[in-house]
């Protein structure tokens, strides 16, 4: 058993330490490959006069702000701006995603939570309900938009036609394709999908909360709405801040529902719809790469904003 | 009493129309997919027709079963790659103390949460500089930007719960990082890498922007992609009832898996409180 | 088979120190109880001992060696947890076994140990369970028998007994006693928060407080003449009955301090204390009375079980003046 120590051994922390980094090793160089270098080229991009033809053989100059924002003099010496920023387009895109973010986030928020009350009460079925709740979330976003696009075709689409068969509208109307329903059917769509996945995770926060409180509220004699806003509501807000945050994240990013559903309307426009349109229908990488440079930052801002104000443990390692 | 038949009726109410909304179209698109001709432009809530002349036309021809393939092998192996890395830094980022921790985490969290378009430019150039343009690594590659860090996220914190005398137990017993990784953790977190994978999967599965952009042939298409390009004869006619037998057969499985693994996938979604 | 010495010990977290300097000397082949309140370090001291925490500053020797860089695996150590810590997926054999199939031993030498440690604790029947098909008392045992298999020079245990009911505890507790004479050799280091458990287990106790150490002595030692009221109110059930003020005065004292067995019942005339029953439990073998005597606290008084005396009735009370603790005003003996 004697055994001899040199009094060079790294210690127990220190080999874990080194294993530790060792271990981090493939995917920090795979990240560094797939997102860092990517993101680092794309707001590149946004500084050049990239095209889909120059995009490869070097010809691309560099244009400062030039995508962005840029001055320019007319021989006539009136003043015109032009670029992404003083771009009605782009601004419309900004407010859609807008718009599009906060009415889904807090009808999902709000549906949610309902959906997740009822699941918390226990009944018969309650493993079926909950079963068939999650098949809105497991349907891939391109059928779902498929589906409803085609439920909400204004000719055939069975919506219109229940709508009809009971008197709520006269006529057909085209969801999709209206400038003032596009938007409409569009958050319906996505409410439909992403519920779901909301009434899950508040239904866990829901289940974390002891059932003693309830019972102790009970003979009490307090009323089961106060309970719910004294009781159920505050125990139950990190869950939903967690929950907002991420849903809205996805929200401002969105893409392939709406690029299906209603192509080419200018009243559902997104922020990424329109970069991807930039970039892939015009080839225009340097503004396209301004617009989805523009997008990152208000994530990012967006998130820092979050972290700062509600001090939020995302990554829980507090513990 | 009456009060009480009342509250119930509301209460199985409010569970039927949950389970309506939440099925219906799902329902309705099965309809429509067993219908031809003239059928589908009759809307409908029972069942009116049989026929599996849609299912037929997707399955014949061989581009949409390619497509199934391609999906499966990029799904599989973009998954496969993934946990096999995030499962050694999932250990490094729950269990071991160092420096810059938790930078390290938000860092993993925020590139999860990257809009896809912020890279797409730069991930073109990439793609193309390894000559991988409309090739299946083009896209193994690219999803590894959202299952990777999503997994390392979910696993971290399935680790992180994993009892710390046992590992201590294990240092006693002489375990390196990497013998109580394969031998003590594995074991015990295989239910856990099977959620994160399965979720990491149906990502991979159901993702388009990439996928659209990085194909170009038919052949080389995801199942996304060609269901989002299924056209019909001419540009004004939509092939609705083929997209629906199309849709149906993808969606099916995945509703099966979804359904089987449906506990662990809420613990997964609720360890992560990721995005679907 | 070893010795273990602690010199200046220090272990901090950040800016907060847990650890402030414990010197001691455990003897080969002794059974040592740390003991103490929660947070007092006792636990993490028996981790600084294994390796699983770094030591801050000072010096940890295994005979004579320096081990403060040496990984636990390397120092002969084996520990049984609180949470028993059975790899849940692993069988009996392979739990007992891992050990040394790490080492690479011969499979031979393996079998042969793992079976002598189950049927030194009986376990031999259940070699080819699971730890979830075991009840709490056998996981224990797997636990213990673990340990054994690795032939460790130094035995830690961190708390193992808290996770069981009353009565495996005992059974458990005679069980690591029946090992400690076992295996004479080896260096037996013990945490519990239970004081019982310290004095029944142990050849010396170190009572540790806020990260120091108390007092280090055989239980006799601690019992009969504790070095500070700390000490004097930690070990002994019930606990010492302290007074101060005026009855503390009366001799010489801040603090005077008196074990319940010390006190008897007397004839008015010699009584010290005088005062009113107002409470008694009966222990069966013990009879405690809980006496108002005017100080802060009624004093506890035992006496033989079948000497009980009703509530409310006016005794005179005279203490063992020998057997008297006597406090000054930092709370050391006079």
């Amino acid at each position: 058993m004697a055994q001899s120590f040199t009094g060079r051994e790294r210690s127990l922390q220190q080999q874990r330490v080194r294993a530790a980094y060792t271990f981090l090793a493939p995917m920090l160089i795979m990240l560094a490959v797939v997102a860092a270098w990517p993101l680092l080229r794309s707001i590149g991009f946004s500084f050049t006069d990239a095209t889909a033809d120059t995009i490869f053989n070097g010809e691309s100059k560099w244009v400062g702000f030039e995508n962005y924002l840029e001055r320019r003099v007319r021989s006539n010496g009136e003043v015109r701006w032009r670029g992404v920023l003083v771009d009605p387009d782009w601004w419309n895109a900004v407010w859609n995603t807008v718009r599009f973010s906060a009415v889904s986030v807090a009808l999902e928020a709000t549906l949610g939570l309902l959906v997740a009350l009822v699941l918390n009460a226990e009944f018969k079925g309650r493993g079926l309900v909950r079963a068939a709740i999650l098949i809105p979330w497991a349907i891939p976003t391109v059928v779902s938009a498929r589906m409803w696009g085609w439920m909400l075709n204004d000719q055939f689409g069975v919506i219109n036609h229940m709508m009809m068969s009971v008197g709520l509208i006269d006529a057909p109307i085209a969801w999709t394709a209206q400038a003032d329903t596009a938007m409409l059917a569009v958050l319906i769509v996505d409410v439909w999908k992403t519920t779901p996945f909301m009434a899950l995770l508040m239904l866990a926060g829901l289940q974390m909360i002891p059932r003693d409180m309830y019972e102790a509220a009970k003979i009490d004699g307090i009323h089961p709405i106060r309970v719910f806003f004294k009781v159920t509501l505050p125990l139950l807000k990190p869950a939903i801040l967690v929950a907002v945050i991420f849903r809205a994240l996805d929200a401002l990013r969105i893409f392939d529902l709406i690029y299906l559903l209603t192509p080419q309307s200018d009243a559902t426009v997104t922020m990424s719809v329109l970069s991807y349109r930039e970039l892939q229908q015009f080839g225009d990488y340097g503004e396209g790469s301004a617009m989805s440079t523009l997008l990152f930052l208000i994530i990012t801002g967006f998130v820092l904003l979050y972290i700062k104000l509600g001090r939020v443990d995302l990554t829980g390692s507090k513990s | 009493m009456e009060r009480y038949v009342f509250k119930t009726t509301l209460f199985y109410m409010a569970v039927v129309l949950i389970v309506i909304v939440a099925v219906y179209p799902f329902y309705y698109a099965i309809l429509t997919s067993f219908e031809t001709g003239t059928a589908i432009f009759n809307p409908n809530v029972l069942p009116e027709a049989f026929s599996l002349a849609n299912y037929q036309a997707v399955l014949s021809k061989g581009a949409f079963i390619r497509s199934v393939g391609n999906s499966l092998l990029i799904a599989g192996v973009t998954v496969a790659f993934a946990l096999l890395m995030a499962v050694t830094a999932s250990y490094a980022l729950a269990r071991v103390r160092f420096r810059g921790r938790g930078l390290l985490l938000m860092t993993i969290l925020a590139v999860s949460m990257f809009p896809q378009i912020a890279v797409l430019s730069g991930l073109y150039e990439l793609v193309n500089l390894f000559g991988l343009y409309n090739s299946p690594f083009a896209l193994i590659l690219s999803y590894t930007i959202f299952t990777l860090p999503f997994t390392v996220w979910v696993l971290t914190t399935f680790m992180r719960d994993l009892p710390v005398e046992i590992e201590e137990a294990a240092i006693v017993d002489g375990a390196t990082p990497w013998v109580i990784i394969t031998r003590v953790f594995l074991p015990l977190l295989w239910p856990a890498m099977v959620t994160t994978g399965l979720l990491a999967f149906i990502g991979a599965w159901n993702e388009f922007l990439f996928a659209l952009t990085f194909t170009i042939s038919e052949t080389q298409r995801t199942v996304p992609v060609a269901i989002a390009l299924l056209s019909g004869a001419s540009q004004q006619e939509i092939p609705w009832g083929t997209i629906m037998a199309a849709s149906v057969l993808v969606t099916v499985p995945l509703i099966v898996l979804v359904l089987i693994f449906q506990r662990k996938i809420v613990a997964g979604l609720t360890a992560g409180g990721v995005k679907g | 088979m070893a010795r273990i010495e602690l010199k200046n010990v220090r272990k901090s977290y950040g800016a907060v120190e847990v650890i402030k300097g414990i010197d001691l000397d455990i003897r080969k082949g002794e059974f040592m109880v740390f003991v103490g309140p929660s947070g007092c370090g006792k636990s993490t001291l028996l981790r600084l001992i294994s390796g699983l925490e770094e030591i801050t500053d000072g010096d940890l020797l295994f005979d004579n060696e320096r081990v403060n860089n040496v990984v636990p695996s390397k120092r002969g150590i084996a520990m049984v947890f609180q949470s028993y810590a059975l790899y849940p997926h692993m069988k009996v054999y392979d739990n007992m076994a891992f050990g040394m199939q790490l080492s690479k031993s011969n499979p031979k030498e393996i079998e042969a140990r793992v079976r002598k440690a189950a049927e030194m604790l009986q376990i031999d029947h259940l070699l080819d369970r699971l730890p979830k098909q075991l009840s709490g008392g056998q996981r224990q045992r797997v636990a213990i028998g673990r340990a054994i298999v690795r032939d460790p020079r130094v035995f830690l245990f961190d708390e193992p007994l808290s996770n069981l009911d009353a009565a495996l505890r005992v059974d458990t507790r005679l069980e690591i006693a029946r090992l400690n004479h076992d295996m004479e050799d080896v260096t037996m280091i013990y945490v519990t928060h239970d004081q019982v458990e310290a004095m029944t287990l142990a050849d010396r106790i170190c009572v540790l407080r806020d990260g120091k150490v108390e007092q280090v002595g055989t239980p006799a030692e601690l019992y009969e003449s504790p070095n500070s009221v700390f000490v004097a109110g930690f070990i002994g059930s019930p606990k010492m009955n302290f007074l101060k003020g005026s009855f503390a005065a009366a001799f010489d004292c801040t603090t005077l301090g008196i074990r319940p067995e010390h006190i008897s019942v007397v004839d008015e005339a010699r009584g010290i204390w005088r005062g009113k029953v107002i409470h008694g439990e009966n222990l069966g073998s013990d009879y405690f009375l809980f006496v108002e005597i005017g100080a802060e606290a009624p004093l506890v008084v035992r006496r033989d079980g079948k000497e009980g005396l009703p509530v409310g009735a006016e005794i005179a009370l005279a203490p063992e003046i020998p057997n008297l603790h006597r406090f000054g005003p930092d709370d050391r003996p006079v």
